[in-house]
């Protein structure tokens, strides 16, 4: 066999691996169907306490607009990052790298010709594909029940690309962030309270709970310069056209920067725990 | 000389272990400063095994069995010494290795819980990049020789234990690997799935002529299964060679049962213990141990003296002998380590930060 055909089996067989792996990960997921409906149907409650709060809070004001944004469109703001949290949360994530980590299952990653990073990926992307499917009907009903607080109708083409972009990175984000926490668990074998403290900052910094531009300037400023934004409040503002087109693309272009830094870190992170882990414990 | 399959050549590991002391106060002092203490879990082992050898590692709790097949499979490297299988070293976790052995542990699960086991097959089939002939191929014989046949299709965590063992040994053999390791593959089973996995074990290494290094704590498994046995206790190998070798070498006495005519008195009992002494007795039998040169003697005077319906000369139980050899190894190291002998840098308890 020459290098050129077994390169190319090589990559066709890599797909192949990784589609049986989604495939696999498919079929476990839909084992829980309870569950998975049931969660699906939790993830709508929170945000009626949002609603009730705000009408509250835009009565008390008096004012019709807060930071340019209309009781209208704070709804429509919390509904759009829900759709933002559904590809950035990564529940179990973490935990699950430590605790196999910890009991040594991670030992299948040493012996088997696979790669642990991709393998979680994967398997993350089937998880989220299965989650989709069923949770795109109780979305399409609530989205178009309350069409009307989207005072602006659909955007533009071009936003709606960037939006794509932005909701796909924020789920490689979302991850690569999560599998580096959960790395961590190489070092210290308990991670829990570092998981608390990023879902604490996450919510504050990543626009989950209000909206980022209502921020005085210098808060607003600081937390631009994190990541956490890119999970929640980001895909949200371009899809309402809160941010300008030259600065979409810019803001995309420090989301592949971030996503970039995050996919080397826990790529080393988990050469280095592996050699540790090889070297102390087993 | 060629190199054997597998060879290892003075090879150590020590782990360091977070010695914490009893107690509230000793864990918040546990926080600032921690003391360690080194566990040299294997202290130097040289072994080499050849292609298709069936070897057994025989040896207590803690003896460095486990520790040795993870270096070997390269789940951990080692503090000293070199290993190579098949010409790889096992740490590097070249690929190229990886796809040419297998480890099985028996408290291990590799398969996926909720799924039938024909999917985690599936996924080895991808992740091993075996050809789909062959795969169905291997699956069908596997499992034929198996009777896993009905069982391929329903969700691993609703099989039975023993079932499960003959899912993660299908699924480690799936790509045929030239050396398999075994780590207590029949643990927790009960008699009939021993059996089972045994007489697998036995017809298909005779088979692939393929290279298994086993560890077990069931003496059937290996008198079954092994011609060669590696007792390994306190990290060193303390006996390599045929398992009725073990006999041989590590003890010179026979078991002699006698079945009296007569009724046994006291004065008779007290009579016998000058050939030996008196193992179990329970009339009209008598279990005597003798030193092996002593029982040609003994026997003539035996049945001088008294008038004997049966006889028979044993060899004492392996479980027993090996049993000796692991005391006897552990008295050792414990009176060098009293009298600061030859280990006295075994276990250095240090502080970090």
């Amino acid at each position: 066999m020459t290098t050129a055909v077994s390169s190319s089996s090589s990559l066709s067989s890599r797909a192949k691996t990784w589609w049986t792996i989604l495939r696999i990960s498919l079929e476990e997921r839909f084992v829980y169907r309870g569950d998975f409906a049931l969660g699906t149907l939790m993830r709508f409650l929170p945000i009626i306490t949002q609603v009730f709060l705000w009408g509250a809070i835009f009565a008390a004001s008096g004012n019709n607009a807060i930071q340019g944004y209309t009781a209208n469109a704070v709804v429509a703001y919390y509904m759009l990052t829900m759709i933002s949290r559904a590809f950035s949360s990564m529940p179990g994530l973490c935990s699950g790298i430590a605790l196999q980590v910890r009991d040594g299952e991670i030992k299948k990653y040493l012996i088997q010709p696979i790669d642990l990073l991709g393998f979680l990926l994967i398997t993350r992307v089937a998880h989220k594909l299965c989650y989709y499917a069923i949770a795109i009907i109780p979305f399409t009903l609530v989205f178009y029940l309350c069409r009307g607080f989207f005072e602006n109708g659909w955007p533009e083409a071009t936003v709606l690309v960037a939006y794509g972009l932005a909701l796909t990175m924020g789920f490689l984000l979302g991850f690569f962030i999560e599998a580096s926490l959960g790395l961590v668990s190489f070092w210290f074998l308990e991670v829990t309270s570092l998981v608390f403290v990023y879902n604490l900052l996450n919510f504050f910094l990543s626009g989950h709970m209000f909206p980022l531009d209502l921020l005085p300037e210098w808060a607003n400023q600081m937390v631009r310069l994190l990541p956490f934004q890119y999970l929640a409040y980001f895909p949200a503002a371009v899809f309402l056209g809160r941010i300008e087109q030259d600065e979409l693309w810019f803001g995309l272009g420090v989301e592949a920067c971030w996503l970039l830094a995050f996919v080397v870190l826990s790529r080393v992170m988990l050469n280095r725990g592996i050699h540790r882990y090889s070297g102390f414990g087993g | 000389m060629p190199m054997a399959l597998i060879e290892l050549n003075n090879l150590q590991k020590t782990y360091r272990v977070y010695q914490k002391k009893e107690g509230l106060r000793a864990s918040i002092k546990g926080l600032f400063k921690r003391k360690y203490k080194e566990v040299q879990a294997v202290r130097g082992i040289d072994l080499q095994v050849e292609q298709g050898e069936f070897v057994a590692f025989l040896g207590p709790n803690g003896a460095g069995k486990t520790t040795t097949l993870k270096l070997l499979s390269g789940v951990i490297h080692p503090t000293a010494g070199s290993a190579t299988v098949m010409g790889h070293i096992p740490w590097r976790r070249e690929n190229d290795y990886r796809r040419r052995f297998a480890l099985v542990m028996g408290q291990k699960n590799q398969l996926w819980w909720d799924l039938p086991a024909q999917e985690s097959f599936r996924l080895h089939q991808q992740i091993y990049g075996i050809e789909p002939d062959t795969f169905q191929h291997t699956l069908d014989e596997l499992s034929d020789l198996l009777g896993l046949r009905e069982l391929l299709s329903q969700p691993v965590r609703e099989l039975s234990l023993g079932e499960r063992m003959k899912m993660e040994l299908t699924a480690a053999l799936l790509h045929s690997p030239e050396v398999l390791f075994l780590d207590e593959p029949t643990i927790g089973l009960d008699v009939v799935a021993q059996h089972n996995i045994q007489q697998f074990l036995k017809y298909y290494q005779e088979k692939r002529k393929i290279t298994i290094l086993l560890t077990s704590h069931y003496m059937k498994d290996v008198a079954a299964l092994c011609k060669r046995v590696v007792i390994i206790a306190d990290g060193q190998i303390q006996y390599d060679g045929s398992l009725s070798g073990i006999i041989d070498e590590t003890t010179n006495r026979k078991l002699v049962t006698l079945q009296f005519a007569d009724p046994i008195d006291k004065r008779l009992l007290g009579s016998l213990k000058r050939f030996g002494h008196i193992v179990h007795h329970e009339a009209p039998r008598v279990k005597l141990g003798v030193t092996r040169d002593d029982v040609p003697a003994m026997l003539t005077a035996i049945l001088d003296a008294y008038d004997i319906d049966d006889l028979i000369v044993e060899e004492p139980p392996l479980e027993e002998v090996i049993a000796d050899v692991f005391a006897r190894v552990s008295e050792t190291s414990a009176t060098q380590s009293e009298l600061g002998l030859s280990r006295s840098n075994d276990t250095q308890v240090g502080e970090a930060e």
